[in-house]
């Protein structure tokens, strides 16, 4: 754990966009803010993107505020901030934590076969954000895609047909791929990862344990 | 250095070593190698001193002009963005309350007054129109050594500056492409019936708008 790590695959320029513009679903904001939290260059570049947002703000249209806004403002502002929610300390970047309440530790893992341990996150019903647990030299079923899938590493590394993904990479997959993560021998592989539809299993076993995923 | 567009800076991947340890973020600026020489200009219209009056002075002669400048465009995008015009204005209200709030959170070395109310109001519309949580990335920790150069802040200001003027001297077709590109809003069906363009000539001007702006920020 306490080697160099060096990040080999970003997030897209579309995810990037979609980020600053505030159209992804939540899911896959989650996989992005904490992607960013752990890469200089992606945080960088999603930077130049809101600043696209911004330069579109400065040009548009305008709508006239109301009689007294200003005033109204000023009186909303007299009643101090929202209070912002203590962070409890955590071994995941913050964006993570708060969705899980915690670090690691306080995931509550659940069985979904093979040694492989997962945990849905809560977020908006259009895409699922969920934790995955692979111990070292498993498998993760067969799998396509209808829609996107995003998986984060945090701790260890998988591989899988396309390459290898060590802690803070991100694969993207969309519908063309058909593939098997495998933990790598060594370490424990613990994903992020999010999907806008529901995961197809292609062997018979997985597909029976689908409910199950709820995914 | 602002890489708008452009991502080749990372094809060179190198650049960063990431100490990952027990999953810990990493650290800003680490990335001040080659400080550009900066003439000596005065910034101008980037609001950067109104904020900074709000944050020291609770300034409302400040903030008054803030709001008559922004406040107007924030509830134009809200309204855009699908918001009643009721619903836009109390939001509008609430975002500008907002900057108010965070103003010593803003960072001159990292964004454009528009550009980080512009995320504030986006963030507004995802909490208020999608009823999302809006994850954002871990905060960048400012030690005393880590306080934004003088020249950081100027470049960047200036380089949003110039993606502005780039962003009005577009060709207005271009423009909106862009922007519906930027908004998720380009469906090529519903494009090539507003323009009466075929999908190839959209992309390609797309392409074309995107290398305009790209070569106004070098
Ligand atoms: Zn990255």
């Amino acid at each position: 754990m306490n080697n160099m790590t060096q990040i080999k695959h970003h997030l897209t320029d579309q995810l990037l966009i979609g980020y600053a513009a505030g159209t992804l679903p939540e899911a896959f904001n989650l996989v992005v803010a904490t992607h960013l939290s752990m890469c200089d260059s992606c945080r960088a570049a999603a930077q130049a993107y809101d600043a696209i947002g911004g330069a579109f703000l400065e040009t548009d249209a305008q709508a006239s505020m109301d009689e007294g806004a200003l005033e109204e403002t000023l009186a909303l502002i007299g009643k101090g901030p929202s209070a912002a929610k203590p962070m409890a300390a955590s071994d995941v970047p913050s964006p993570l934590g708060a969705y899980i309440g915690g670090g690691l530790g306080d995931v509550k893992w659940r069985s979904v076969g093979m040694g492989v341990r997962q945990a849905v996150l809560s977020t908006s019903k259009s895409a699922t954000a969920r934790l995955l647990y692979i111990p070292a030299g498993a498998a993760v079923p067969d799998h396509g895609h209808r829609g996107t899938e995003l998986t984060l590493v945090l701790q260890g590394a998988f591989r899988d047909a396309t390459a290898r993904f060590a802690a803070g990479d991100v694969e993207v997959a969309n519908e063309d791929l058909n593939h098997t993560p495998v933990a790598e021998i060594g370490e424990d592989c613990i994903c992020l990862a999010a999907t806008d539809a529901p995961l197809r299993f292609n062997s018979w076993i997985p597909r029976m344990a689908q409910p199950f995923l709820r995914i | 250095m602002f890489g708008i567009l452009d991502r080749s800076h990372e094809t060179g991947a190198s650049e960063y070593q990431v100490p990952y340890g027990a999953l810990k973020p990493i650290r800003p600026h680490c990335q001040k190698a080659n400080t550009p020489t900066v003439k000596k200009t005065v910034l101008q219209n980037t609001w950067v001193e109104h904020l900074k009056r709000i944050q020291a002075d609770q300034d409302q002669r400040a903030f008054a002009e803030l709001f008559a400048h922004f406040a107007p465009r924030v509830k134009a995008f809200l309204m855009k963005s699908g918001a009643s015009p009721s619903m836009a204005e109390e939001c509008t209200q609430e975002v500008m309350a907002t900057l108010w709030h965070k103003a010593h959170l803003f960072d001159p070395s990292r964004a454009s007054v528009a550009t980080w109310i512009f995320t504030i109001a986006r963030n507004k519309k995802i909490d208020a129109l999608r009823k999302q949580r809006r994850p954002e990335p871990e905060n960048l920790e400012w030690g005393p050594e880590a306080e934004p150069e003088a020249a950081d802040i100027l470049v960047l200001q200036q380089e949003s500056q110039q993606l502005t003027e780039a962003m009005t001297a577009l060709p207005s077709q271009q423009r909106e492409l862009i922007e519906k590109a930027y908004f998720g809003d380009l469906s090529h069906s519903e494009i090539a019936a507003e323009t009466g363009l075929p999908l190839g000539t959209i992309k390609s001007r797309l392409r074309l708008a995107l290398s305009k702006l790209r070569q106004t920020m070098k």
